[in-house]
């Protein structure tokens, strides 16, 4: 049996191929959808001649790195959030990124302070509001989520989602946790219904008129307002006003997509480059485009949409390090308030 | 191989199937290693549960605990109830009796096996939310202008999670009882009714007690497959012990926590199946069969088989065509991307990697299921073939850290011994290649093949096996030339309900597989996974469509069963 076993294995491996290893490579554990770096990674191969492989997953692919050790192909981590990246440096997984074009390119907050992973682009967590039911100044800010006359108005997804629990860790970092409790507890009691669905999910629910409120990722606007092969979603998207809140105090809430540098990366050099590469003026730019998100390097001049639709706003500059370490509690005070139930 | 035959031709007893064999070194070996290779990955998961990072019980007992543990129980209980009911129902109905469509509800019925859960539960939850198209219509039929005017039964919820479940997992009720109809003796049904006994009393007294053991199986494979389930329940937010496991693993960064609740779901999941099987410890059956005497069906009165026609045609239709339909209008204006050649690439990948499972499973659970059969007394070589089916009951992604942890740790074992004492390394051979989905897929499906294999061979009188040993057969010529032809019938069967399976598994593939490397399963969910599922129809399509022809094939194998169908 084990021999069979053997040959099949070998028989498997020589149909389907294996990795080919190459000088010229760079490899990548992305917890990022494959189409959504594609182009990309196809401007950074013509550049420099480097090739970009690719495995894509939502979640174990640090496991695996780690079990696989000093002797993992993997080179570069990509993720489309920042827990990840917080869980690789907690783990020992990472080596940190050494270049000052990146220490230059990216501002501090995006960085982790030891340099051990690196923001590429940013989003801000923002409020979707019926442009029919929500006069326009009527919320303002996260804290005012809580407000009673928001009662049955108000959709979102799990709590237990990451873009959520970020926002309930930075309410823990900038407040304490007994009032994110609090805050939480009572945004739960004005939700229309039990949380699910997804981002775009919610501002569909807002123009059928189930809720006036929702919260989104503000990048999921420029997705369904150019979805020409869904034209619905832009009747969604333009039944909202986007409102970036706290404006007058600390500004949006803001996560990003990342990479980080595998501690025992096969091909350091080639990763440092593309990282480099990803922080680029060209690729900023793309990368960006490509997903409606801002870019995290200052002065890149956004896409036409997202200069006419998000306008000059202010963002919360505060260390997202401080906000990830929140993660495990914020997902404590969703199971402790129920918010999910 | 070699010494298999070797230490099968010195062993010469008569067959008492009461008695432990003479000892046979080589199938011994043989069983223990097959059985503790697909052990490893769930073995691995009890000792990552050895390693919380922190002890998450009293925070989990204090809030959702009891939430996860209630909406778990009724998720089983409401999925295994419906699906006992309908694949029971609908099964008797096809073999025992007469009605317009019943030769084409026999193989349709089949169908919905072919839907993967996760994107039923997406399509549905298009159709039947607020902003879907069914309620959109009664807003303008009856002129209601917010959802605060109407009730409508909400899709994400923990109903709707038991719907879409049993919708795709009916089939193996079906496929199982079904089987077991056809098997069973005539004779004794028509005893029953001429002691006065109503079709519908030959049913609950005859034909449902001799299919018991069959239906068990299938509802054991049920409960499994709902336990294992993440994509529904995470996409309907209904709070179930897999949502768990993954909240613990994801979000508190605690794999040790997410492995602990893993493994008290797989206690639960021993307790089920031990419960199920004392019920049962004292029948034992084998078919003296009649299987070359046709069925004799019922003909059913206008209005009756009308009924039984609607029966058996609302499983298909809602799990589906309903749901065919919806992704056809998505794949259609998208046809073009038939041409591109990745698209091809992904599905020879599904194809030859479903297929590689689908043999070895069966593979193994025959050396299982026969090992079994020749040394009855050995109870802990039993106790490890359940053991090895419990991978199955794990949510896929954590079997797939299961199955890195001992394979990493092989390559790096060879590893550093060649570098010890050859001065080279070898790096990872298995690791991230794609022998490592083919082990998942192994360690996942063994159950369903193992299950399959076992009735048919259980039901194979022991005096076959004495007869064909008193003739001078060993064992494994025994096996080669008198079990195998006559349980052919569920080796197929296991073999195209694990292709199947296999084609739409997809989160141990997302985590093992090489480098750009995609099968059908993984391109459908990179859209699907960033909301646009639309994109990737064509893809969700292919995966139904293949799958559907393994399920027509399965069902002439059963109904080839018995002469005269």
């Amino acid at each position: 049996m084990t021999a069979k076993k053997a040959l099949l294995a070998g028989l498997a491996l020589s149909t389907l191929g294996g990795v080919a290893q190459a000088a010229d490579e760079v490899n990548i554990y992305s917890y990022r959808q494959e189409f959504l770096i594609k182009p990309l990674l196809e401007a950074f191969t013509e550049e420099t001649g480097i090739k970009a492989n690719v495995i894509f997953s939502k979640q174990g692919l640090l496991e695996r790195l780690e079990h696989e050790g000093a002797n993992s192909p993997a080179d570069v981590i990509l993720t489309s959030d920042v827990g990840p990246l917080h869980d690789a440096v907690e783990r020992d997984l990472v080596a940190p990124i050494q270049s000052d074009l990146i220490d230059a390119n990216v501002p501090d907050h995006y960085r982790s302070k030891e340099d051990k992973w690196v923001g590429l682009t940013a989003r801000s967590r923002i409020i979707y509001a019926s442009k029919e039911r929500v006069q326009p100044g009527e919320i303002k800010s996260y804290e005012e989520l809580a407000d009673p006359k928001w009662k049955d108005r108000i959709c979102t997804r799990s709590g237990k989602h990451s873009y959520n629990l970020s926002l309930i860790g930075s309410m823990i970092e900038h407040h304490s946790v007994e009032e994110a409790e609090q805050w939480l507890t009572a945004v739960k009691d004005n939700l229309a219904r039990r949380p699910q669905g997804n981002d775009r999910s919610q501002v569909k629910a807002v123009m059928e008129g189930q809720c006036d409120l929702a919260l989104g990722n503000s990048y999921y606007y420029g997705k369904m307002l150019t979805n020409d092969k869904e034209p619905e979603q832009i009747k969604w998207a333009k039944s909202v006003n986007l409102v970036f809140p706290n404006q007058d105090d600390r500004g949006a809430h803001m996560s990003i997509s990342g990479a980080a540098l595998a501690k025992h990366a096969p091909h350091p050099d080639a990763a440092i480059k593309l990282i480099e590469f990803l922080t680029s003026e060209k690729a900023q730019k793309m990368y960006a485009e490509v997903n409606y998100e801002f870019p995290v390097r200052p002065g890149i001049e956004w896409s036409s949409l997202l200069k006419e639709h998000m306008g000059e706003f202010k963002a919360d500059d505060i260390n997202l390090g401080d906000v990830v370490k929140h993660r495990a509690e914020a997902s404590r005070l969703v199971d402790k308030v129920g918010f999910d139930n | 191989m070699t010494n298999i035959t070797a230490a099968a031709t010195t062993a010469t007893p008569l067959v008492d199937t009461r008695k432990p064999r003479r000892f046979m070194p080589g199938w011994y070996t043989v069983a223990w290693s097959s059985a503790l290779l697909v052990m490893l990955p769930v073995l691995a998961v009890f000792w990552l549960a050895l390693f919380p990072t922190e002890n998450i019980w009293p925070h989990l007992v204090d809030t959702i605990l009891p939430v996860y543990i209630q909406t778990t129980l009724l998720l089983l209980a409401g999925v295994g109830a419906l699906s006992v009911i309908m694949g029971v129902g609908t099964a008797w109905l096809v073999t025992m009796c007469n009605f317009p469509g019943r030769r084409l509800f026999e193989w349709a019925l089949l169908l919905p096996f072919a839907m993967p859960a996760y994107l039923i539960a997406y399509l549905y939850t298009d159709l039947l939310e607020y902003a879907g198209p069914v309620q959109g219509f009664l807003r303008d039929l009856f002129g209601w202008q917010t959802a605060r005017e109407y009730w409508f039964p909400e899709i994400r919820s923990l109903g709707g999670a038991i719907s879409m479940l049993t919708l795709v997992l009916y089939p193996y009720v079906y496929l199982l009882s079904r089987a077991s109809f056809l098997e069973q003796s005539m004779s004794i049904r028509d005893a029953s009714r001429i002691f006065g006994c109503s079709p519908l009393q030959s049913f609950y007294r005859i034909s449902l007690p001799i299919a018991r053991p069959a239906i068990a199986v299938g509802l054991s494979l049920v409960s499994m497959e709902t336990l294992n389930d993440f994509g529904t329940v995470d996409y309907f937010a209904v709070k179930s012990l897999s949502a768990g496991i993954y909240d613990a693993w994801l979000n508190m960064g605690n794999l040790g926590a997410a492995a602990q609740i893993a493994t008290l779901m797989m206690v639960f999941v021993i307790l089920l199946i031990s419960l199920e099987r004392i019920a049962r410890s004292r029948q034992q059956q084998f078919t003296s069969g009649d299987r070359f005497r046709t069925i004799d069906r019922y003909t059913l009165s206008p209005l009756k088989s009308g009924l039984a026609t609607l029966a058996c045609a609302l499983p298909v239709i809602l799990g589906f065509i309903v749901p065919f339909l919806v992704l056809s209008t998505y794949a259609l204006p998208r046809l073009e991307q038939f041409t591109e050649a990745d698209f091809l690439a992904h599905a020879s990948h599904s194809f030859t990697l479903s297929a590689l499972a689908a043999l070895l499973t069966v593979v193994i659970a025959i050396i299982l299921a026969y090992s079994k059969r020749l040394y009855p007394g050995f109870k802990a070589l039993i106790l490890a073939t359940r053991l090895s089916s419990l991978g199955y009951a794990l949510p896929g992604a954590v079997l797939a850290i299961g199955v890195v942890i001992p394979l990493a740790a092989f390559d790096n074992s060879i590893d550093a011994f060649m570098r010890q004492n050859f001065g080279f390394g070898t790096g990872l051979l298995l690791s991230g290649t794609p022998f490592a989905i083919v082990f998942a897929y192994c360690v996942r499906f063994l159950a369903v093949s193992s299950g399959s294999v076992e009735a048919s061979l259980a039901k194979v009188t022991p005096s076959m096996d004495m007869a064909s040993r008193s003739l001078g057969l060993n064992p494994l010529q025994t096996l080669r030339r008198v079990h195998l032809p006559l349980i052919r019938g569920g080796l197929m069967t296991a073999l195209l309900v694990v292709f199947v399976d296999a084609m739409k598994e997809l989160p141990a593939t997302l985590i093992l597989r090489p480098f750009n490397y995609d099968t059908l399963a993984t391109y459908v969910y990179q859209y699907a996974s960033d909301e646009m599922l639309e994109t990737s129809a064509l893809a969700a399509l292919l995966i139904v469509l293949v799958g559907i022809v393994p399920v027509i094939l399965l069902s002439r194998t059963i109904t080839s069963t018995r002469q005269g169908e």
